[in-house]
């Protein structure tokens, strides 16, 4: 029905989301394309979408070549997307939401009473249960996709493009969605299943083709894959390089978290009781699929949300639902992982960004003005330090690289002399060469007697440098392994993938 | 207090009321439509003074009350034009464009009407015309209920009708619907193929024709000049009653009005040994406290809902 013929799609930044990919759909099918965050799974389905074109490639519709430059002639066309976040103007009803763009009126009026009819109709065919009038704010995650999908259909979607639909939802919510999913194919609709929940992928589609690294290894037909044959397909890369450590000179328990709980402002439980320690001396790394609560422990860890159940001890001292000042001042450091909003002030200087944890101390605060002269020279030492790439201290952060900007933050966290430092995906959109820098960085705090925790959506860079890793999955803790030099990848991507788990008591031994 | 009591409960001060919250309520309900479109007018005080100055300048020198309507109406909707150029297309930030248009009427209305009158101060030289009153009839024969609802000038009744009609348009039409889409999620708005752009410009206008009706009633309505800053901040009271009215047509008209019983009262009380600065502040105060009040209200509420919330997913 589709065809996507070696597509390619180079971003204006030189990053090749999408290298000659092929893709067939075959009309009335559940066809869920699986790979890890950064395989190339949106890309390619944006680019069917219209929302982004592809800088080489050809896509057929059943047959004959076409060109989708915008939603809207996708939609045209048949196609329909919905978004892991959400179209919908919550203050709307359900059914003033489906119509939107398109509304029944009956003369200058708009026709509600039409809408809702349309809607439930939509709903009773495809076994989406909607309450038409009722407002979008007040109805629950799982109702608000199905508008989205009632969306799509009201204007005359044929295939269907789910990101991630089960990310947002409960297990019962989940199971509801798979049986709309099942009515949809039955009424000739085909469905593309976005996914990287390999148990979710089994359980719906029909076919599967799993990408990494901007290429499509294969398609294959559910009934003759395995959960751990798919797994194997979705990782294994190029190695990064080993590192010189010296050995491990572990010392007392810096951080004891305990049964971390924490429910997002969906309503959704992102952190199930998660327990470990961090040690001096030692680089304890996280690995999971980016979604199954890393940010939402981190963020907890250092004061910027509060967890609902669970507490935190900094050495001696309990820190659960301090503010984040408070986190600092006990010594924990944070590189966050969204740096341009948590990490860095952009529009201000890079002397500014880097006193903006101490400013109100000496030597940059006298008598309660600020000392610039302090500040410059602080810049100065800081820059020359960590090899920021910087003409001048008084330029805005704003105008560094990735890489340049990822340095201020580093230098600002390393230079409060953390007892803890936890750093989340620091190497996220930075240059080989930063990167190697911020590897060498994190060893060397390690080695210096601070605790270390790393959380990285990238396993070849959380196992280069982890001397202890544990797994999240589904906001859990799934294994701790207490030492990650000769694990494989495909291993720790089967704990990573929920194939298996340790039990509580192997991961309590290694706590 | 007894002459205070007296005040309030005359015939005189609820006609007062009707009188003086028009030029409030059709001002925020321009306000109300640009705010649902995602772009706050703050011009709505410059609006109306381009709007009073212009009606009252026309109708002298064509001794037309209509043509002096349609000039002030015509001068807000360039006003409404320019902020949307520059904010819409030009993506200047909506508040600064607003504040440097509302100082720019107040330096030209003056400077207009010194170049035509040779006087700084105020129209009283020319010979302006009013916008008509209307009585109606049978109701005007009633006692009391005649004295406060006949006889009004027409523009007040055209304000307690657009707020039907805004509440229409807002809820009950594909374009009012679009407008309350774009501001509320523009990407939503867009992915359904609505025009972000144009039902912004649509809401910019609209409240620009309001506002220019509220600032024709300062200067054409109960008195026939124009003053300068004859506006006095009731586009800025204006704004306060969009969100006291918690972004409703209706709650929007009651906000005016409590915020036009203050004026009424600080006119009534006038007349009254109180010191007039004290009594001039009644409105401003009414408008700070109601609007603290609204704030605490609201704060509460999502606090309620916060909690309700997190004992649901526990």
């Amino acid at each position: 029905m589709i065809e996507m013929r070696d597509i390619t799609k180079v971003y204006p930044n030189g990053v090749r989301a999408n290298r000659e990919v092929s893709f067939e759909i075959k009309a009335g099918e559940i066809h869920a394309l699986v790979g890890e965050n950064g395989a190339g799974k949106s890309t390619l389905m944006k680019i069917l979408y219209g929302v982004e074109r592809p800088s080489a490639g050809q896509i057929y519709l059943k047959g004959k070549p076409v060109r989708i430059n915008t939603e809207h002639e996708a939609i045209a066309l048949g196609i329909g997307m919905v978004f892991q976040s959400f179209m919908l103007v919550p203050s709307f009803t359900i059914a003033q939401n489906v119509v939107l763009g398109n509304e029944p009126v009956h003369g200058a009026l708009l026709d509600n009473r039409a809408a809702i009819n349309a809607t439930s109709e939509l709903a009773k065919q495809y076994g989406l249960v909607v309450d038409p009038s009722a407002i979008v704010d007040s109805v629950p995650v799982g109702m608000r996709q199905r508008v989205e999908i009632l969306k799509a259909l009201y204007r005359g979607a044929d295939v269907l493009i789910l990101d991630e639909p089960t990310a947002v939802l409960t297990p019962q919510e989940t199971r509801e969605l798979f049986a709309a999913i099942r009515q949809l194919v039955k009424t000739g609709k085909t469905v593309i299943f976005i996914s990287h929940k390999l148990r979710e992928v089994m359980e719906i589609s029909n076919r599967v083709s799993v990408m990494r690294d901007g290429q499509m290894v294969g398609t294959v037909d559910t009934k003759d894959a395995t959960e751990t044959s798919l797994a194997r397909m979705m990782v294994g890369r190029e190695v990064f390089q080993q590192y010189d450590k010296p050995p491990v000179n572990r010392g007392a328990a810096v951080l004891q978290a305990r049964d971390l709980e924490y429910v997002n402002e969906a309503g959704r439980q992102v952190l199930r009781g998660v327990s470990f320690n961090a040690y001096a001396g030692e680089i304890l790394g996280i690995a999971g699929v980016e979604g199954n609560g890393q940010t939402e422990l981190v963020e907890v860890l250092t004061g910027l949300r509060v967890a609902v159940g669970g507490t935190i001890k900094l050495g001696d001292s309990d820190i659960t639902s301090r503010s984040a000042r408070e986190v600092r001042q006990a010594g924990v450091a944070h590189i966050p992982e969204d740096r341009l909003n948590n990490g860095v002030a952009l529009t201000a200087s890079i002397e500014e960004n880097l006193i903006v944890d101490r400013y109100s101390k000496p030597p940059f605060s006298r008598a309660g003005f600020t000392s610039l002269a302090a500040m410059v020279k602080n810049g100065e030492t800081m820059i020359e330090q960590y090899a920021i790439r910087a003409p001048d201290g008084a330029l805005p952060v704003g105008s560094l690289s990735g890489g340049n900007m990822q340095k201020v933050v580093v230098a600002r966290e390393l230079s409060a002399n953390p007892q803890l430092l936890i750093a989340a995906q620091p190497t996220r959109g930075v240059d080989i060469g930063a990167t190697e820098f911020m590897h060498q960085q994190l060893i060397q705090q390690r080695t210096n007697g601070v605790a270390v925790l790393l959380i990285s959506a990238d396993l070849a860079e959380v196992m280069a440098l982890s001397d202890r890793l544990a797994v999240m999955h589904n906001g859990q803790i799934v294994a701790i392994f207490p030492d990650a030099r000769g694990l494989s990848e495909e291993e720790v991507g089967l704990y990573m993938l929920g194939v298996q788990l340790q039990t509580q008591a192997e991961i309590e031994k290694n706590w | 207090m007894e002459s205070v009591l007296q005040v309030i409960f005359s015939a005189v001060f609820v006609s007062t009321i009707l009188r003086v919250s028009t030029p409030l309520i059709l001002p925020a309900l321009g306000g109300l439509i640009a705010e649902l479109g995602g772009v706050p007018n703050i011009a709505l005080e410059g609006m109306m003074l381009t709007a009073a100055c212009a009606g009252v300048l026309v109708s002298a020198y064509t001794q037309s009350e209509w043509l002096g309507l349609l000039a002030g109406v015509l001068l807000a909707e360039i006003m409404a034009l320019i902020l949307g150029f520059f904010h819409l297309n030009l993506k200047a930030d909506i508040i600064l464009v607003g504040l440097a248009l509302n100082i720019l009427a107040s330096g030209a209305t003056i400077f207009v009407v010194y170049l035509l009158t040779g006087d700084k101060g105020s129209s009283s030289k020319l010979v302006s015309l009013q916008m008509p009153t209307v009585d109606i009839p049978f109701i005007k024969d009633i006692p009391v209920l005649g004295e406060i609802l006949s006889g009004q000038n027409l523009l007040t009744y055209v304000a307690f009708i657009a707020t039907g009609l805004v509440w229409l348009f807002l809820y009950r039409t594909r374009p009012g619907i679009h407008v309350r889409a774009v501001g509320e999620n523009p990407d939503a708005a867009r992915s359904v193929g609505i025009n972000v752009t144009a039902m912004r410009y649509l809401a910019l206008l609209m409240s620009g024709f309001l506002a220019a009706l509220g600032g024709i009633h300062l200067s054409m309505g109960y008195v026939k000049f124009f003053q300068r800053d004859m506006t006095a901040g009731r586009g800025f009271i204006a704004l306060a009653a969009v969100y006291l009215g918690a972004k409703h047509p209706v709650g929007t008209l009651i906000a005016a009005v409590v915020f036009g019983a203050a004026d009424a009262l600080s006119i009534q009380l006038g007349n009254l040994k109180i010191p007039s600065q004290l009594v001039q502040m009644i409105p401003y105060v009414v408008t700070v406290a109601s609007l603290i009040l609204y704030a605490v209200v609201r704060k509460r509420q999502a606090a309620a809902r916060q909690r309700k919330f997190q004992q649901a997913s526990l």
